[in-house]
């Protein structure tokens, strides 16, 4: 099948699991034959529109990258803010807002539509769902519309943003199946959109099978037992309430390290809490990191607490499990219908949350049986496994318009 | 009598390198930058010294041949000393010569630019003793006048100074202290016997310190026989006019082009043409001039900011955070008998780190952030809190093998 696919980002110009979900999708329906062009907006210093970008390791697959600022979890603000800093004469080039933005990329996105044969429509969340429409207009393809996340989860509840909603809401509607990431995401997406629950179809993300290279202890590992956070630090992902059981273990245990990895629009408010709140010599910032440094910060920590607010799936708790760390996960999050054996707290409540944490980290054997059960459910978690419930969607889609 | 007094603060920190977390237990060069950012203090110190050290002192060294009447005091901090010997001998030497000529004096201060003095009076004695013990071991001379650290002054730390036998104290002549006395005398603090107190006159100071080269000033531009003028006008009003700022003001805060060189150069003998004016050191003025009145300054004064208070370095809970981290290690870095580590500590405990994650006016941009050489308070504040990390593991492991730079 030859597959349209519209994203906002890709590896390495990423800043969160959206570039990683988009990445392991496409390799893995390469390797069972697919043909995927993958159209993703990227500011390029040309004044040029569009620029094929090359990624040797994966056969079948075309990067066409289109000249836009836009970028993952962008907000309207921050795009104003980019355009403010950008010279005048490239700000000229693009939307005055996000919003503006995201239709002149669908534009250009009908323009790849018209040249580039495809049998299937896939767009990634909403930025490029507008792509996706405009790009069913043209050819007159099948659209599938994937949520990764909606706008109830990045705001977590609050303050939701009309225009988005708006934007995601026509996505879905216009598509012929809406493809979530959790059985909670597709509740929501059901909830909030007015979706037929037959037309949203379950694909979990996965993890791919790999060799876990180990990267050598930390000093800091001899003195104390760390507890990692790694996420973008928005409300979204909790950080707050993460810092909040920090402190509760740490009235209880001083020997214990709390990591905070990650950036987002909330990292000065954390980083200012956490000294307020008394415990900034238990807290270290590590910033945003990629590839190797992240398997590092799995590897020294004893444990991965992933507490989100609201998380339609959690890549990063399989990274944490791949990497031989125990996890716990918010049971406001998708990733616990696929790993039953990670252990589960509500977000807000921070006396379990550091219960939980005390207790995996006072009984090493048992936390490292827990780790070894949770890493046994990897091999069904894998992005083949999702690639091949694509291709069954893509097929019954296609069927239809056919 | 108007007697002017000029005391220049010469000052580097040793700036922490970003250090992230994957440093700690690895890398012990905390200081070690060598990068083009400007946290890579050699490079830095080299720059100062081309652009600000070299030229004042040699004008300074040309009034002082020129103008018998010409007097001058320094306060070098020990790690700018450090940063001399490091990076730039030949500034050490000009000093010297300057110092040779017996009319200049030198300020004992902290050997660390440290906020010491409000956190721990033991370590505060200590910097103080070694800091003196150094500038006799360098030029000969030993100080008998004490600054603190960016004029951190209350009754307290007075106290503290006239007991290790210093004769006189500087400090920042705040209006909200003053009230309506006037800079331009010697006081006494309260709660002392024998020390004097000079305070810095802030507007004079000030004129050229930070607005020698604004254009919006109506006093702008500037010039040697103008400034000599305001000065005539505290004849008959007083005795002193206590000029202090820092160093780096000529040549570095203003730039050579702005003509800050030449007003120096004119300076004295504009000053000197009216016949009752004269120069003296900071020991001069405490030998020459009786306290006219006791000064009673029971919160903590500085020469930071609008506010004049402890708040450019002790405002957020990032730097209260830290500050509390690295004094808190203090009887265990001693414990240790690790002179590495202890060194170490103590360049932690230089003022800068904690000016450099201030968040007043920081959206504003303001001269916070034109003096912070991180991108923002916050990377100011992980890295620092990076180090204290791999600091405490060193303590824990009482490590002794390692190159110091």
């Amino acid at each position: 099948m030859r597959i349209l696919m519209f994203g906002w980002e890709f590896p390495p110009f990423n800043s969160g699991g959206l570039g990683t979900a988009c990445l392991g999708l496409t390799r893995a329906l390469s390797r069972s034959g697919h043909e995927i062009t993958f159209v993703l907006p990227k500011q390029l210093d040309l004044k040029v529109d569009y620029m094929d970008v090359l990624f040797a390791d994966v056969p079948r697959l075309r990067v066409k990258a289109v000249n836009s600022p836009l970028a993952g979890y962008l907000t309207d603000h921050r795009y104003r803010v980019l355009m403010g800093a950008l010279p005048p004469e490239l700000a000229r080039l693009y939307g005055r807002d996000l919003y503006e933005e995201t239709q002149r990329y669908a534009e250009k996105a009908q323009a790849i539509a018209a040249t580039v044969e495809h049998d299937v429509i896939h767009a990634h969340d909403w930025l490029s769902f507008p792509a996706g429409m405009a790009a069913k207009a043209v050819s007159g393809r099948p659209l599938v519309a994937h949520v990764h996340a909606t706008e109830f989860d990045r705001t977590a509840d609050g303050g939701v943003n009309q225009p988005v909603y708006e934007s995601e809401r026509a996505g879905m509607h216009a598509a012929d199946a809406v493809v979530a990431v959790s059985h909670y995401t597709k509740e929501r997406v059901g909830r909030h959109y007015g979706i037929a629950p037959e037309k949203i179809h379950v694909v979990h993300n996965g993890v791919d099978p790999r060799d876990i290279v180990r990267l050598g202890a930390s000093k800091l590992n001899d003195h104390y037992k760390i507890v990692l956070f790694l996420g973008r630090i928005t409300v979204q992902k909790g950080p707050d309430w993460f810092l909040k059981a920090a402190r509760l273990v740490l009235e209880r245990d001083k020997d214990v390290l709390f990591i905070v990895a990650g950036a987002g629009d909330m990292e000065r408010q954390v980083i200012m809490d956490a000294a307020d709140s008394g415990i900034a010599d238990r807290v270290i910032f590590a910033g945003f990191r990629r590839g190797k440094d992240i398997d590092r910060l799995y590897q020294m920590a004893d444990l991965y607490v992933l507490p989100s607010v609201s998380e339609p799936f959690g890549i990063t708790a399989l990274e944490a499990v791949q990497n031989g760390t125990p996890v716990i996960v918010s049971k406001q999050s998708g990733v616990r219908e696929v790993l039953p054996e990670a252990l589960q707290v509500d977000f807000w409540d921070t006396r379990k949350m550091a219960d939980e944490i005390l207790r995996v980290l006072s009984h090493r054997e048992d936390a490292k049986r827990l780790g070894e059960r949770q890493r046994a459910a990897l091999p069904g978690i894998t992005w083949d496994a999702a690639a091949i419930k694509l291709a069954s969607l893509y097929k019954d889609v296609a069927a239809v318009r056919a | 009598m108007a007697s002017v007094c000029f005391y220049f603060q010469v000052h580097q920190p040793f700036r922490v390198k970003p250090y992230s977390i994957f440093e700690i237990g690895e890398d012990r060069e905390y200081f070690g930058d060598r990068s083009h950012l400007n946290l890579n203090n050699g490079k830095i110190l080299r720059k100062v010294a081309e652009k600000c050290y070299l030229p004042a002192n040699a004008v300074m060294l040309a009034l002082l041949e020129r103008h018998p009447e010409f007097r001058v005091s320094y306060s070098l901090s020990g790690t700018v000393l450090d940063q001399f010997e490091l990076y730039a001998p030949e500034v050490l030497d000009s000093f010297r010569r300057l110092v040779a000529t017996g009319r200049v004096d030198l300020l004992a201060e902290t050997s660390h630019h440290s906020l010491a003095a409000v956190y721990s009076p033991e370590e505060f004695r200590t910097q103080v003793n070694n800091h003196v013990a150094r500038l006799e071991r360098l030029f000969g001379v030993r100080p008998t006048i004490f600054r603190n650290t960016e004029l951190i002054y209350d009754d307290r730390i007075a106290k503290l100074v006239e007991d290790m036998g210093f004769s006189g104290i500087l400090a920042e002549g705040a209006d909200h202290v003053l009230d309506w006395r006037s800079p331009a005398f010697v006081y006494r603090p309260k709660g002392c016997k024998r020390i004097s107190l000079l305070l810095k006159n802030y507007r004079l100071s000030d004129d050229i310190a930070f607005r020698f080269s604004n254009r919006d000033w109506a006093e702008w531009p500037l010039t040697a026989p103008k400034f000599a003028r305001w000065v005539d006008q505290v004849n008959g009003n007083g005795n002193l006019v206590n000029l202090f700022m820092d160093y780096e003001t000529f040549g570095e805060h203003q730039w050579r082009d702005t003509g800050i060189f030449d007003f120096l150069s004119h300076l004295p003998e504009q000053i000197l043409k009216h016949p009752d004016n004269d120069f003296v050191t900071v020991s001069e003025a405490v030998r020459r001039y009786e306290p006219v009145a006791v000064l009673d300054v029971p919160h903590t004064i500085s020469w930071a900011d609008i506010e004049r208070d402890l708040s450019a370095w002790r405002s957020n809970a990032m730097q209260e955070a830290s500050l509390k981290a690295i004094f808190a290690l203090e009887r265990e870095v001693k414990a240790s008998g690790d002179d590495r580590v202890l060194e170490d500590w103590r360049r932690l405990t230089t003022s800068d780190h904690f000016y450099y994650m201030c968040t007043k006016w920081f959206s504003d941009g303001d001269v916070h952030k034109y003096f912070n050489p991180y991108d923002s308070p916050y990377d100011a504040f992980v890295s620092y809190m990076n180090v204290i990390h791999d600091i405490t593991l060193r303590l824990k492991t009482r490590a002794t093998t390692y190159e110091h730079v």
